[in-house]
């Protein structure tokens, strides 16, 4: 099966985030109120072939543990779904 | 005494004919080394040096560290040969594993590119056994990732074990306990941020680079 994978990977709790903070610090500048716990990280999207479900998660895992993330940093949530294969 | 130092070039390395410049002229002899070769050659040292390896996609050294030359590294470094890591070739280190922690974004979001001081920690190091605890050198900066970062278990062993080998004076990136750089277990292997080839020669402004380099040549 082919599968669309979207990593989000984020700062673990207690790392400094100065592009979060920095981006925090602007907002009342620019009118917006009421917006905190600002935190930037990135999204990383790709197909992956597996055999199913599990079999894909497990692959991504293993692709964010070992190279997507720094561990001794950096969190990551997977998102998948099956690929629409009609869309290139 | 070692002499032949391997100079580890990645694509985006830009450091190294600074390494070779000042291993030279310390009575050394160097090669560059690129990052697809699987063999270091007969050298005596490593040194991975700085720049922007693969174009710090995705993380510093976070592609770097795949590099077939980094099996070699990580083999010789096995062994007990001094390794060491300037800048991007520390972010090298700690995502290959060699050296604990990670380098974050500086906390003020400024690159620094400045004259820094550092207090020497340690002078069981391979990068300092030549130099003097306490003692404060004159070495540039030049780093937008340099915040360096680990949990405190890490921290709390890096102390114990007296793995700190540079504090800065004045700290310029938000480091955690003012470290800018730090060796392994073993203590052959040493990383740290600031750039020591850079201060080998008086017209740099500052010689006391030569006294760190000196210590695995």
């Amino acid at each position: 099966m082919t599968f669309d994978a979207v990593v989000h990977v984020s700062l673990r709790p207690g790392i400094a985030d100065p592009q979060g903070a920095t981006i925090e610090r602007a907002l009342p500048a620019l009118g917006f109120e009421g917006v905190s716990g600002v935190g930037v990280g990135k999204a990383i999207s790709f197909r992956v072939e597996a055999a199913d479900e599990a079999a894909a998660r497990s692959l991504v895992e293993d692709l964010c543990h070992r190279f997507l993330t720094n561990p001794v940093i950096e969190d990551s949530s997977i998102s998948l779904q099956p690929a629409d294969l009609t869309v290139a | 005494m070692a002499r032949h130092v391997a100079v580890i070039r990645f694509p985006g390395t830009n450091c190294e004919f600074d390494v070779v410049e000042a291993v030279e002229s310390l009575g050394g002899t160097a090669e560059i080394v690129f990052h697809d070769q699987t063999s270091l050659g007969a050298a005596d040292a490593v040194v991975v040096a700085g720049g922007f390896a693969h174009g710090d996609y995705l993380r510093p050294g976070a592609i770097a560290r795949f590099s077939p030359v980094m099996e070699a590294v990580g083999a010789f470094a096995a062994g007990g040969g001094p390794v060491v890591g300037i800048c991007n070739g520390f972010q090298v280190l700690t995502e290959a594993g060699l050296l604990p922690g990670a380098l974050q974004k500086n906390a003020g979001l400024k690159f620094r590119c400045e004259m820094s001081e550092l207090r020497v920690e340690t002078t069981d190091s391979v990068l300092t056994s030549a130099s003097t605890v306490g003692r404060v050198v004159r070495i540039p900066i030049n780093h937008f990732e340099g915040n360096y970062t680990c949990s405190e278990e890490t921290l709390a062993e890096l102390r114990g074990e007296d793995r700190i080998v540079f504090r800065y004076v004045d700290n310029p990136n938000g480091s955690v306990d003012d470290i800018a750089g730090v060796c392994s277990a073993g203590r052959n292997v040493v990383g740290l941020m600031p750039h020591p080839e850079r201060a080998c020669h008086e017209l740099l402004g500052t010689t006391d680079g030569r006294e760190l380099l000196a210590s695995f040549l």
